[in-house]
């Protein structure tokens, strides 16, 4: 996966295989754009799944996350730009809502979902029958899956989804809502898809999750905020952070957000020809400079958009508050 | 409690269509009641066979409506006259040779009571006139296909119209809509399967149900109320099919339009009260006032309860019926065709139409490119020939529009 700004790090694919029919290791788009009536839901996005990756869409709500799941799924068609994707056949998905029957048994869902995928009956069988039993379903196999917790849900429909082993595995939040011994089930599936061999793509909204993932997309009012692996974004943070007790005064305050029960505040990097370092200046503040992690460096390059965008004298910015 | 009126107003504000359907029903239900709903008889349509028997008719004055006449013919033709139900004829006159004859349809339950009791009238009235004089000559009457005039006879063959339109419409629209409110829909939309295939598959079982459901409530009405099943099965079937067909389409078209089962109850109840109280099914169709009469005639219950009574009471046979059933083929064609174009755009509601007018603002219509690329997949699929949309969506007519985005979750909210 990569993205379409020069910070992006290394990917799989070629970056200049652009071309149509360079550089067959991914599924993805090419500067895709999706318009809801005068609303640009995704606004020129590239985004590469690479077999054998897992890749994590971020951002908040309104971002362009299910958007562009849906068009990797096929759900959806982009406005402009390009996509490529396998046939139907051999892409799975997870909507946001499971896709999976309430007034159906587990193993009914599985057995529409294999009928569907022309998966044979006997391969069918033995297939749901591993991942049921490696995710803790086993002994509800006929149960209604209106009757599952809201985490054996996900795990079924996260099953479902890769019971025919698609090339292009799409998730939209998968581990949403979800107990942290189910979301460790469900990490086991969405990992064993991968080392399958399916290009893995899924949304969160949890960004320690997306720590995770092999490659990172976060997207922010439907364009792209920053990509790479995780160690990419962070390093291609720009400026300083520091931690505070206390919300700093003044125009400080607008480059702070609360996170746990403290402060962070971010110090943009000091363009040349302006007096002092940026670290000097971090220097002069209260609170002490830290390394920054994956959540901070998405909320800095969402922070960054906004003070650029209000600089420019566009207003107010587009995207949600971070903090 | 003010707090807890005015969210309800609001509410209520929201919920268009449980708004209009309160005001729309009462208005809908005035009009029925107030010029359809009748079982007065004021014109009883009445053919004439034999010499003078035009004279006759019309001697007898008001209910009887003379509308055709054949002075050569006798009693063979005034029967079929009444089979066929030809210019809706209710009651035949017949005379010539012995006894003036009356032949009167008991499958039209109202007209047929209605006859009887104006032919004793103008009796008694002769007999009043001619009280010293000859003896009146009483006509021989003859109650035909219903002798007995029981109302389960026109009812039952009624009823298998309601149970056709009860789970064709009804229940097949809930089964549909279901699919949007679990959410599957749109995991059904990106599944390999073709929108023919999800549509096919989704109302075959409300066919065979209704199927089931019609051969027993036949034979319950045959066994059990000893309603006569005296034409053709064949006749009777292709007309329930016909039938099946058009309510099947209405379920899969008030389906698409609606947001959840509620709403498509709402829907479904509005397509079926006018059916049960316009169709002739209750009320006798020339009871119904002119003005309002026009509604029964594009209602597909209509049709079928001509053929049912036709066909079961009469033993009518097809030709006399060509009319419902051409009708019939013809409301099940547009049905079917905008349950079918409508089903294509629920199952992806923000698919655009591949190919549809100028090629959005980009480099490329999209698509495009998948189906140049999809070839030259990652290897791992050498079968990757399909378009970026799943093979079966390729020329849907969805919007792309923010009006298409009408899927529960988070359809069109591009988080």
């Amino acid at each position: 996966m990569t993205g379409s700004s020069p910070a992006a790090g290394p990917s799989p694919g070629d970056r200049a295989g652009r071309a149509a029919t360079a550089s067959p290791e991914w599924w993805g788009t090419e500067e895709a754009s999706v318009r809801y009536g005068d609303k640009l839901a995704l606004d020129h996005v590239t985004f590469r799944a690479v077999p054998g990756r897992i890749s994590a869409v971020v951002g908040g709500d309104g971002a362009g996350r299910t958007t562009l799941l849906r068009c990797l799924a096929g759900a959806h068609a982009v406005s402009s730009g390009q996509v490529r994707l396998p046939v139907a056949l051999r892409i799975g998905y997870l909507p946001a809502g499971s896709g999976i029957y309430p007034d159906l048994s587990v193993d009914e869902n599985l057995a529409f979902r294999a009928t569907a995928y022309q998966l044979p009956a006997a391969a069918a069988r033995e297939r749901s029958g591993e991942l049921l039993e490696r995710a803790g379903l086993a002994s509800a196999r006929g149960r209604l899956a209106g009757q599952l917790s809201g985490g054996m849900r996900q795990k079924l429909g996260v099953i479902a989804a890769m019971l025919h082993r698609p090339d292009l595995l799409v998730l939209d939040e998968p581990t949403t809502g979800v107990d942290p011994v189910s979301r460790a089930d469900l990490w086991w599936l969405i990992t064993r898809a991968a080392a399958d061999g399916a290009a893995v793509v899924l949304a969160t909204s949890y960004l320690d999750e997306a720590e995770r993932a092999t490659d990172v997309l976060a997207l922010d009012a439907g364009r792209e905020l920053a990509a790479g692996t995780p160690e990419e974004i962070v390093a291609a943070m720009p400026g300083t952070l520091r931690a505070s007790d206390a919300r700093p005064e003044g125009e400080a305050g607008q480059r702070a957000w609360r996170r746990g029960g403290r402060w962070r505040i971010w110090d943009p990097p000091v363009p040349p020809g302006q007096p002092g370092p940026a670290a000097g200046r971090a220097a002069g503040q209260p609170g002490r400079v830290l390394a920054p992690d994956l959540q901070d460096a998405v909320t800095v390059a969402i922070l960054a958009r906004e003070l650029a965008a209000a600089q420019a004298g566009n207003g107010q910015p587009e995207g949600g508050d971070p903090r | 409690m003010w707090a807890m009126i005015v969210k309800e107003f609001r509410q209520l504000r929201r919920d268009r269509r449980t708004l209009a359907m309160m005001i729309v029903l009462p208005v809908i239900l005035l009009i029925v009641f107030g010029y359809a709903a009748s079982f007065d008889v004021s014109k009883i349509p009445t053919v004439a066979a034999g010499p003078q028997a035009a004279a006759l008719v019309h001697s007898l004055g008001k209910p009887f409506d003379l509308v055709a006449a054949a002075p050569d013919e006798g009693r063979a033709w005034a029967q079929t006259q009444l089979r066929n139900n030809t210019n809706g004829a209710d009651v035949a006159v017949i005379t010539g040779s012995g006894p003036t004859q009356v032949l009167i349809d008991g499958s039209q339950l109202f007209s047929a009571r209605t006859a009887l009791g104006a032919l004793a009238a103008v009796q008694e009235k002769a007999l009043a006139e001619r009280a010293s004089g000859s003896p009146v000559q009483r006509p021989q009457v003859t109650v035909l296909y219903n002798p007995e005039l029981k109302t389960s006879y026109i009812m039952i063959p009624g009823l298998c119209g309601v149970i056709l339109v009860f789970i064709g419409t009804i229940i097949t629209s809930l089964g549909v809509v279901r699919e949007r409110q679990t959410g599957t829909l749109e995991q059904l939309a990106v599944m390999p399967l073709r929108p023919r295939d999800v549509f096919l598959g989704k109302i075959t079982p409300y066919f065979t149900v209704a199927c089931l459901d019609l051969a027993i409530v036949l034979a319950i009405g045959v066994a059990v109320f000893g309603v006569p099943f005296r034409g053709s099965y064949a006749v009777f079937g292709l007309g329930a099919l016909l039938f099946l067909f058009v309510t099947l389409g209405l379920g899969v078209l008030i389906s698409s339009v609606s947001e959840n089962q509620g709403q498509a109850i709402q829907l479904s109840v509005m397509v079926m009260l006018p059916q049960v109280l316009l169709s002739g099914l209750i009320f006798p169709l020339t009871s119904i006032a002119v003005g309002v009469r026009w509604i029964s005639y594009i209602l597909p219950l209509t049709y079928f309860n001509e053929i049912s009574r036709g066909v079961m009471l009469r033993a009518e046979p097809i030709g006399p019926l060509w009319q419902p059933f051409v009708f019939l083929a013809l409301l099940g064609l547009i049905v079917f065709t905008l349950a079918s174009l409508r089903f294509r755009s629920f199952l992806a509601p923000a698919a655009p139409r591949r190919g549809r007018g100028p090629a959005p603002a980009g480099p490329q219509p999209a698509g495009a490119e998948a189906v140049q690329e999809a070839g030259a997949g990652a290897g791992t699929v050498p079968a990757a020939t399909g378009p970026a949309a799943p093979a079966g969506q390729a020329g849907q007519s969805g919007a792309a529009g923010p009006a298409g985005q009408t899927g529960p979750g988070s359809a069109g909210s591009g988080r």
